[in-house]
């Protein structure tokens, strides 16, 4: 026993020198902020590294988010909210014809590499994003360009030569860029708040050969502006990026606004969600965001702050009328009528999360308040299934598994709460559970075969079309149905030059797919971000437009 | 003994080239594929056709495997889909990390291991032996990553005494000459960003090595015990040897051939275990990395990331052969 203890005293005493030293280390820690030793290094846990730090490559949320803080665009938003805002822009002016948009440049700004911001840097950008050739055309690249512009100056694919709506920029003076168009594209203005259209310094694009993407025989490599150059005109510059580890921003001295208190911003990857809460807890980071509903109570509790966006958002039950079950829009109205919203937002969803009527969340412009509506009621749910001779109704019910998406966090639970308001008005459901991916979306997105299935979307900028487009733009194996009249009214809403005619075509449409019933919006879930007590005035924004100069620590 | 060097190496090529075979066809087997990792729940057939013909996902699985082993030739292990970059590089920037775990929890292992196994082989019987071996037996059911959830819920989440993520403070500034951050301290003086680095460690150490370590330990008893029983200890003995000497000498010598083994045994485990810990931890290294793969589909990097693994581990097995040799005279004759 002697002979033991021999052994195990020097680890005892190793271990318990260990942990005291690294007690007393965080104490000194927490003294030094306690006693106002100011903090100005904001951590914030992010789920993957960027996938580029060229925002013109990007379309993942944790790319944009770091782009949010180095770029501006010359569209914001207003805070808090999706509507477009001035930002290197301070105005524009729209020609009748929806051809040509003038954009007033803000003045005295200057790249992070002491180039000037001016309209040539503007038209430097914009025909860098229509000339984008080969490997850069490819969705995972230049996604955004694409779907808002609909193609390049040229491509080897047909379906993106010379398709785009851009014509022209010029700069007729150095505070002014006129973009021209070859047919009207009103959503352009809303969509220019998105990362993937920030401002890039153009000597820093050629310097480090922004456009250097190789590629072909395999997978694009990016190339050095890419990697560790990023060049913007915003509040903060790229400081270093250890892939894997942490992307560390510094404060830009020179920045037009307000630099404010954070002089430092650390980007820590942390992919597991768990381990982000964790972290958060264990005091390692100030702040993480996709928190988990289930996290949310636990995390206030323990004296932590939630910050929740507004939704820009949408969790729908799809019915598939190519599925003869349901081609009886009786049929569908009952479905609605069975479905009691209120209690499935309650028990399935985050709090804070708002029932849905429309396929788009109010916060968008065509959002429509007059649209029809389908009360929870399961008497009316049966007699219109008699009606339509289905009082013993089957249906499959398809729902994924393993999957939380930001609009639908626990899809299992969301199922499971359908099927007990279903079946409490005499239909039977068929579960048809699969994985998201690829057999799911292939099975609701490729093929005809399915019943009521549950998916969603997050939006990218203020724009309807963004929502009821992408959903009833076209005919779609997903709704299984063909109605040229409603197909026409989406495409023709979205080329009203005049906004105001816009807004009012829109609400027209969501009226118009109410009517008609393809499926139910159910709710718009509350996205949220947990921080630490002491961080204060962070810029929460249904499009993630957040940007880290106004958040202040402290008590 | 360079033939047993070179017969091994020779060895090693249709294995590799098996292995690159199965990798190849296993990441195609599985369900869905980059494209609709990398397009989300939007992506319309077209999007994904053009990626898969970027890829070189749509041609024939034999010209797509010749066209990889032709690159695999000339040192090119293929791109990321997910990160863009190649897959040797980004397999470079995390390999000292994991092995600077792997380094520690080996460490742990033997340090504790060999010393407690030893003991508990010298006192058979005893409380601290049935103690050992229920300790083992425990180390080596407990799963690793049950382990690294409780120490971390424990030690950083409950009781803050060490940090929960990464491998430094992200509000610390460092330099990284070797990427080993540990030894970057010592070597550019800022010792304090050398005992952060270490303070990250510990936990997942633990956690990695708590199997190797009952391995060890379990290991040794036996063999010190097979050892203490022998003849020619015994003559030893007999012959008036010291019992310092004797214990040194003869008894431990001896009892380390199967536990060099061991270890060298051990490299394959503390690699596979790395996923698990390295994700739980949020630790930077190949293993987290890996784990990320399999979500995201980057095909390039399983097969990448696994093949450059096994040829780590056939290297380090050739070592722990030849050191085995150098400690053990009758192998020198094969």
């Amino acid at each position: 026993m002697k002979t033991f203890l021999r052994v195990a005293a020097p680890g005892a005493v190793l271990a318990l020198a260990l942990t005291g030293c690294a007690a007393s280390d965080r104490d000194a820690d927490a003294a030094q902020t306690e006693t106002g030793g100011a903090r100005d290094t904001f951590v914030f846990a992010a789920s993957s590294d960027p996938a580029s730090l060229d925002p013109a490559f990007a379309n993942d949320g944790e790319t944009f988010r770091v782009a949010r803080q180095i770029f501006e665009g010359l569209v914001g938003t207003v805070p808090g909210t999706a509507d477009p805002a001035p930002l290197l822009a301070e105005s524009w002016d729209v020609a009748d014809d929806g051809l040509e948009y003038t954009f007033h440049l803000k003045e005295g700004v200057s790249f992070h590499d002491g180039t000037d911001f001016d309209a040539d840097a503007v038209c430097f950008n914009f025909d860098r994003w229509n000339n984008f050739t080969g490997v850069m055309q490819s969705e995972s690249l230049s996604y955004y360009w694409q779907k808002v512009n609909g193609g390049f100056a040229s491509s080897d694919v047909p379906g993106l030569d010379g398709t785009g709506k851009y014509e022209s920029c010029e700069a007729t003076d150095p505070a002014t860029a006129v973009i021209r168009l070859a047919s009207p594209l009103p959503e352009l203005v809303s969509a220019l708040s998105l990362p993937s259209f920030s401002m890039q310094s153009p000597t820093a694009l050629e310097k480090y050969d922004a456009d250097g993407v190789s590629g072909g025989e395999e997978a694009p490599v990016l190339p050095e502006y890419a990697t560790a150059h990023p060049t913007g005109t915003g509040p903060y510059v790229f400081e270093s990026w250890s892939p894997g580890e942490q992307v560390v921003l510094a404060s830009n001295p020179d920045y037009w606004g307000e630099t404010g208190q954070i002089k430092k911003i650390v980007f820590t990857v942390i992919s597991d969600a768990t381990a982000r809460r964790q972290a958060l807890q264990a005091g390692d980071i100030d702040g993480y965001d996709l928190v988990g509903p289930a996290d949310v109570d636990a995390l206030a509790s323990a004296g932590f702050q939630i910050v929740n966006r507004d939704p820009f958002n949408v969790l729908y039950l799809a019915m598939n009328q190519a599925n003869p079950e349901l081609t009886d829009v009786r049929v569908r109205q009952a479905i609605a009528h069975a479905i009691d919203k209120k209690s499935l937002v309650a028990q399935t969803l985050p709090e804070g999360t708002e029932v849905a009527t429309n396929f788009v969340p109010p916060a968008v412009d065509g959002w429509n308040a007059d649209v029809p509506t389908y009360d929870y009621d399961p008497e009316k749910a049966k007699a219109l299934l008699a009606e339509a001779g289905k009082s013993n109704l089957t249906i499959d019910f398809n729902y994924p598994t393993n999957v939380s998406r930001p609009y639908m966090p626990t899809p299992e639970q969301v199922f499971t709460a359908i099927s007990a308001d279903l079946a409490a008005v005499g239909i039977t459901v068929n579960p048809v559970p699969e994985p998201w991916s690829p057999e799911y979306l292939d099975r609701m997105q490729g093929t005809p075969d399915h019943g009521i299935h549950l998916l969603g979307w997050t939006g990218d900028y203020n724009d309807t079309y963004n929502f009821i487009g992408v959903f009833f733009g076209a005919p779609a194996n997903e709704w299984g149905f063909d109605d040229p009249a409603l197909f026409k009214a989406i495409g023709d809403a979205r080329y009203q030059a005049d906004k105001e005619a816009q807004t009012a075509a829109y609400a027209a449409a969501n009226a118009q797919i109410m009517e008609l019933l393809p499926g139910i919006p159910l709710a718009h879930p509350v996205p949220s971000l947990a921080f630490k007590a002491d961080i204060h005035g962070y810029p929460a924004s249904p499009v993630q437009d957040e940007v880290y100069n106004v958040i202040t620590i402290g008590d | 003994m360079t033939r047993l060097v070179l017969r091994r190496t020779a060895l090693l090529v249709p294995t590799l080239l098996g292995l690159s075979i199965l990798l190849f066809l296993w990441v195609r087997a599985l369900p869905g594929g980059p494209a609709t990792a990398l397009l989300g729940e939007r992506a319309t057939p077209e999007a994904v056709d053009r990626i898969n013909a970027l890829y070189g996902f749509d041609r024939p699985v034999l010209q797509q495997y010749t066209g990889y082993l032709g690159q695999l030739l000339q040192g090119n292990f293929g791109v990321s889909t997910r990160t863009g970059r190649p897959v040797l590089d980004e397999f470079l920037a995390r390999f000292p990390a994991t092995i600077e775990l792997t380094i520690l929890a080996l460490v742990i292992a033997v340090g504790v291991g060999i010393p407690l196994g030893y003991l508990a082989a010298r006192r058979q019987g005893s409380l601290v032996d049935s103690g050992t071996v229920v300790v083992s037996l425990l180390g080596v059911t407990i799963p690793v990553f049950f382990l690294a959830f409780l120490l971390k819920w424990l030690f950083a989440v409950q009781l803050g005494w060490f940090p929960s993520a990464g491998r430094q403070d992200p509000t610390m500034v460092a330099t990284h000459p070797t990427g080993f951050y540990v030894l970057d301290g010592l070597l550019t003086r800022e010792f304090d960003a050398s005992w952060d680095a270490v303070m990250h460690l510990v936990l997942p150490a633990l956690a990695l090595g708590s199997i190797p370590l009952a391995i060890i330990t379990r290991i040794t008893r036996s063999s010190v015990l097979e050892v203490q029983g022998a003849d020619y200890v015994r003559t030893a003995r007999a012959k008036g040897l010291g019992r310092v000497r004797l214990r040194n000498r003869v008894i431990l010598r001896n009892a380390m051939l199967p536990v060099s083994t061991t270890i060298g045994l051990q490299v394959g485990l503390l690699l596979s275990g790395a996923v698990l810990t390295e994700t739980v931890f949020a630790y930077p290294g190949i293993g987290s990395f890996l784990a990320q793969a399999v979500f995201n589909l980057d095909y390039a990097v399983l097969q990448g990331f696994i093949l450059i693994i096994a040829i780590v581990y056939a290297v380090v097995n050739l070592a722990v052969d030849v050191s085995y040799g150098l400690i053990d005279p009758r192998m020198r004759t094969r």
